[in-house]
């Protein structure tokens, strides 16, 4: 690669035709040299402070792999995504039905957004973990009937919690995106015969998609965090089975640390799967797809290389 | 025989806007009917009625002996279902000023979709034929591309196809080349000239007098929500009988 660049010799770099490149002295932003000192100052700072603490490092790594944390890892991607799932799916629905022209529908879609939107998600979950104190009973006629507090596990509880109020932030999501879809597109497909039905599955919601799959990402990401307030009602995720090593073992700061390492690298990993989503639906929106990270990686080296050819 | 499209005292309203106040005409099978005047004059929303993207609220409407959006039992009106209503659309094409093509299917799965979606044809039988028809507006390179990928002109004859892809008995032009740039037009006006050789009936909004004048087998001037003159292109053109037609005409010819 680099002994092709080089045959050709730097004078092919510049066509010889062309206009004269201009040489010119850069303005020297002296202000930016000293924001960077100051914050590299502030940071080392910090990093300095938390090595000269009380802070048994050694035993994170010790427990990094443990079977309590690793259940309770697999506990929190458990109840994001069944939750997501629920929240997807409910906030379709409320979308579609906070759209519809049946006044009806469209009200208590507004009534259900009003209220799991308006009270904070760890009020609902102890709403729901504390139901039972006024259903004594469950009792769906012949179908179920339990006692309340068998039935409403901590399990469900929190998926209760979770999803119900999740549906509603995912409906007020689906429906800009379903708003943000020309009008055109809906009569386009109308005049060429199809049911309203399926101009929304094949027109309307890819095209939604788009504005939808990027704040649903987030959503997952945020979800995945809250998860962590399921602690406050009984259910063992990766936060409580954290804490709990840390009471016992001595050193519950250390486990707390633990816990942040092992949501970044899961929030990380969400992170590169969105990028990935969201290019796949930006398919001909615009002209040329965005790069995948790997791509930029890639030209980022071939024009280093033919860089470095070229002043050989 | 049987009038394309027959008209008997359409009149349309949007709350206190009264749009159209009472239209009658006839379109006969295989003409190409031209539907003229200023910005406002009801054209387009006649247009629409034909396929009943807009409801009429007075007067008749048929499509081929057909009544639109409704059918009659005795003195009575039952408003035809949504299912039956999409069943009458496939045999109406309709061309918008703005295209209106799908931006995430490529310029051959455009003309595909409704015959695989709304006549249940196969992909490989309905890919073919769109491949034809892409060929016949003269796209057959850009097949592959994205409607972001091409010219307003191309984008528009991708519609025309489309619209051609349901093998339809009629079809609707509205204002196909307004949103054009000048030198894209003709183009457009090709394909839709070549489309009237080949017998198809056309009911196309326009502002393209040329195009009336050497293709149009008869021409409408609206103003205001009514028909004021109705006649042969040529001769409504050259020798307008109302002061409003001649106003009018002055202005864009």
């Amino acid at each position: 690669m680099t002994t092709d660049i080089e045959k050709k010799g730097p004078e092919d770099a510049v066509p010889p035709a062309g206009p004269e490149a201009i040489k010119a002295i850069p303005v020297r932003h002296y202000g930016r040299y000293v924001s960077a000192v100051v914050a590299i100052a502030a940071f080392a700072a910090i990093v300095y402070a938390f090595a000269q603490g009380q802070i048994n490092w050694d035993a994170i790594p010790d427990y990094f792999f443990d079977d309590r944390i690793v259940e309770g890892v697999g506990q929190t991607l458990l109840l994001t995504v069944l939750s997501m799932a629920i929240g997807i799916v409910g906030g379709i629905l409320l979308a579609v039905m906070r759209l519809s022209r049946n006044p009806v529908t469209s009200s208590i879609a507004w009534f259900y957004i009003w209220f799991f939107r308006g009270t904070p998600v760890l009020v609902q979950l102890f709403v729901w973990f504390n139901l039972g104190l006024v259903f004594e009973y469950i009792n769906l006629g012949p179908v179920y009937k339990d006692e309340w507090s068998d039935f409403m596990t901590p399990f469900l509880t929190a998926l209760l919690g979770l999803g119900l109020n999740e549906a509603a932030y995912m409906a007020e999501i689906c429906r800009a995106g379903l708003l943000a879809v020309d009008e055109g597109q809906t009569e386009a497909a109308h005049a060429l015969g199809m049911s309203h039905s399926k101009t929304l599955r094949r027109i309307v919601i890819p095209q939604a998609m788009r504005v939808i799959v990027p704040p649903t990402g987030n959503e997952v990401i945020n979800m995945l965090k809250t998860t962590s307030l399921v602690a406050a009602v009984q259910y063992y995720e990766l936060l409580r089975n954290a804490q709990d090593i840390g009471q016992t073992s001595g050193a519950p700061v250390e486990m707390l640390f633990l816990a942040a390492t092992w949501y970044l690298i899961m929030t990380s990993i969400l992170s590169v799967g969105q990028y990935y989503l969201e290019r796949y639906y930006a398919r001909g929106s615009s002209r040329s797809l965005p790069a995948t990270p790997w791509q930029k990686v890639k030209t980022h080296l071939l024009s280093f290389s033919s860089r470095q050819g070229g002043n050989a | 025989m049987t009038a394309m499209v027959k008209a008997e005292g359409v009149h349309k309203s949007y709350g206190a806007a009264h749009i159209l106040k009472g239209i009658d005409l006839e379109v006969a099978p295989g003409e190409v009917f031209c539907l003229i005047g200023p910005s406002g004059s009801g054209k387009s929303t006649f247009l629409r009625c034909i396929n009943h993207l807009e409801k009429v609220n007075a007067g008749r409407l048929y499509v081929d002996g057909e009544l639109v959006g409704y059918r009659q039992k005795g003195d009575r009106l039952y408003e035809l279902k949504d299912g039956e209503v999409a069943l009458k659309r496939r045999d109406i094409g309709m061309v918008f000023q703005r295209f209106n093509l799908f931006p995430h299917m490529t310029a051959v799965e455009n003309v595909m979709e409704a015959p695989v979606q709304v006549k249940r044809e196969t992909r490989a039988v309905a890919r073919e034929r769109a491949l034809k028809l892409l060929d016949r507006v003269g796209l057959a390179d850009r097949a592959g591309h994205y409607p972001s990928q091409l010219s307003g002109g191309q984008q528009q004859r991708v519609a025309i196809a489309r619209a051609l892809a349901m093998e339809p008995k009629l079809m609707l032009f509205d204002e196909p080349t307004s949103a054009l740039d000048p030198e894209l037009v003709g183009d457009v006006l090709d394909v839709m000239r070549d489309l009237a050789e080949s017998g198809m009936t056309m009911v196309v909004v326009t502002h393209e007098m040329g195009f009336a004048r050497e293709v149009g087998d008869s021409l409408v001037f609206m103003d205001g929500g009514v028909v004021v003159e109705s006649g042969n292109p040529r001769d409504v053109l050259t020798n307008p009988q109302h002061d409003r037609t001649k106003a009018f005409l002055s202005k864009v010819l």
